[in-house]
């Protein structure tokens, strides 16, 4: 096998046992890029192979040598960082993101940033400014959002790992359209500093990898509380890699009844039901339990995360950075028509839709009926997994109620775009862990995760109960023809 | 919940939006659609319920008082559509 196929750990044995140098390494993914990259569409901009990588092989850090791409919300000095939107045009980052000075120090080699939903608005891919993003496994069908570029670029062998973001799903759902293993951490586990803001109490960056075994060891270097974000919170990291070979003896998993009704696609429920039963034989006890809140995370969710984009995103306004378009004649004042036109040109369709959604949930008169209430039942939510977690370890669901759709099959529906992040918005609004595993694939050919939910920082159970199902499976070694 | 052309244009103008009037139409029937569909919150019991804002049990964070060094401004200025020595420059303000 080329070296592009490789995990991280396998390629770390290779680099220590002299049969496979990082040189080596990017010279194929450099290959590769360019024989898939015009299909897939996965970087945001063309990547760079040439990094120097003199005496990375001989280097301690836990990823000394590998390639990594990140999302193009997430800074690198000297690298335009532009979320896939007009605005940003332009902007290049004068810091580094704590998550990249992590990867830097532990010795990764960053390619480049990966394609993603406009300020990561979108559950497709479809809403950049630059060009959709292909799913691998069918190149007619979306390859899942927001962190859809960083997905397709793992499951197409064109990185080694790669980061992304998660506010409302957008690792773990294009993780499972891709085939590929995405974890979302505890609100607070990894530091935001350098990720642009889309909202702020939901917002966590992730590992996105070929497997679990590659998961944990890159959540293990970016995890960890950072005095320049006030939210990381101060709280030993485990060793992931240790801990998730503990058998599973013992464990018992909830299984929700709500994520097995209307709209989940057969497929879907059966490659779960069958993964459940996997875990069974290895010694997983099951209940089934009850998420009765589940039925108005989608509407909290809309409402929460779009007001605090609207907040969020009023620095986007043509004075400190990105675009800036001159007041048009009919503008009374230069200076509020100045930030009319920017945003007007700006911004997408997707944006500018959440931006009035939540600007309006917040105005005056209307803010108790949706933002508070939306709040309130927030809570509600976050108190019916805090109930299933003192008789449960984890809780097992399908990550989105079908495999991949097609392109422009919901860009003129928002809402039913929304719908499918469904089985993932939940645990953004309650701040818990959430991962995406391989699990199946339907009959034409097209991936199925599972999502795995645990306690607050107990990211460690999530990677036990994965680390033995993928032990046990085959199907995060099944790679797309492309 | 029925919103207006002027609902969409008074809200678009609260997000320092300067929305084409194609551009309000489509928003005000998505938009209303939207809303139709969160309105199920109201079914809730919400009764007694203290709103949740965040996930974490956090406080005021402070760190110590120490000076540590910043972005350089001049890296931070080159990014500026427009900068008149240390400053952003706008259009003008007050005539």
């Amino acid at each position: 096998m080329k070296l592009h196929g490789l995990t991280a750990w396998e390629l770390r044995l290779r680099f220590q046992d002299g049969s496979a140098a990082p040189a080596d390494v990017l010279s194929d993914l450099k290959g590769r890029y360019q024989a898939v990259e015009e299909k897939v569409r996965a970087f945001a901009r063309p990547p760079h192979f040439e990094e120097d990588v003199s005496g990375s092989s001989s280097g301690a850090g836990a990823l000394q040598g590998i390639p990594a791409v990140i999302k193009d919300n997430i800074c690198r000095q000297g690298d335009p960082t532009e979320c896939c939107s007009r605005i940003l045009k332009g902007f290049v980052a004068p810091y580094d993101a704590t998550v990249v000075e992590k990867l830097k120090k532990s010795g990764a080699l960053i390619l480049g940033k990966t394609n993603m939903d406009e300020f990561a608005f979108g559950s497709s891919c479809e809403t950049s400014c630059f060009y959709p993003t292909r799913n691998p496994w069918d190149l007619g069908r979306v390859p899942g959002g927001s962190s859809g570029g960083s997905c397709a670029c793992v499951a197409a062998d064109e990185t080694i790992v790669a980061l992304g973001s998660d506010t409302g799903g957008s690792i773990r759902q294009p993780a499972s359209l891709c085939g590929v293993v995405g974890m979302k951490p505890t609100y607070g586990r990894v530091s935001r500093y350098g990720l642009v803001a889309f909202a702020s109490s939901l917002d966590q960056i992730g590992p996105i990898t070929k497997d679990v075994r590659d998961n944990a060891l890159v959540l293990s270097v970016i995890a960890g509380h950072d005095g320049r974000d006030a939210t990381s919170v101060d709280l030993p990291v485990p060793d992931y890699l240790k801990e998730m070979e503990k058998d599973l003896k013992g464990m018992r998993v909830a299984v929700p009844r709500e994520y097995f009704v209307e709209g989940i696609d057969p497929e879907v429920r059966e490659a779960v039901t069958q993964a459940k039963a996997k875990l069974g034989s290895l010694g997983v006890t099951f209940g089934e339990v009850s998420l009765p809140h589940t039925e108005y995370a989608v509407a909290v969710y809309y409402i929460v995360a779009t007001a605090e984009a609207s907040s969020n995103l009023a620095r986007f306004d043509g004075v400190q950075y990105g675009l800036r378009v001159a007041a048009a004649p009919e503008d009374a004042s230069a200076l509020i028509g100045m930030y009319k036109q920017t945003r007007d040109k700006g911004f997408g369709a997707e944006a500018k839709r959440r931006l009035i959604l939540g600007t309006y949930v917040l105005s005056s008169g209307y803010y108790d009926a949706y933002y508070l209430r939306a709040s309130k039942v927030r809570r509600l939510i976050r108190e019916d997994f805090d109930k299933v977690f003192k008789d449960f370890d984890l809780i097992l669901t399908p990550t989105s109620p079908t495999p991949a759709f097609r392109l422009g099959e919901k860009t003129d529906n928002p809402l039913s775009m929304y719908l499918s992040d469904i089985y993932t918005i939940s645990t953004n609004l309650a701040g818990v862990p959430a991962m995406s595993v391989p699990c199946g694939f339907s009959k034409a050919g097209l991936p199925i995760g599972m999502q795995i939910i645990g306690r607050p920082f107990g990211e460690a159970d999530l990677y036990r109960l994965a680390f033995h199902y993928e032990q046990n499976t085959s199907w995060h070694k099944q790679k797309p023809k492309l | 919940m029925s919103i207006s052309r002027d609902d969409v244009t008074y809200i678009a103008n609260l997000a320092r939006l300067g929305l084409t009037e194609e551009e309000i139409t489509h928003f005000q029937g998505q938009l209303e659609g939207i809303l139709a569909y969160v309105d199920k919150l109201k079914e809730a019991d919400v009764h007694d319920v203290e709103p949740m804002t965040h996930a974490l049990d956090l406080k005021n964070v402070y760190r110590k008082d120490v000076p540590v060094p910043s972005l350089d401004p001049r890296s931070v200025l080159k990014m500026a559509p427009a900068v008149q020595d240390q400053f952003y420059k706008v259009p003008k303000v007050i005539e």
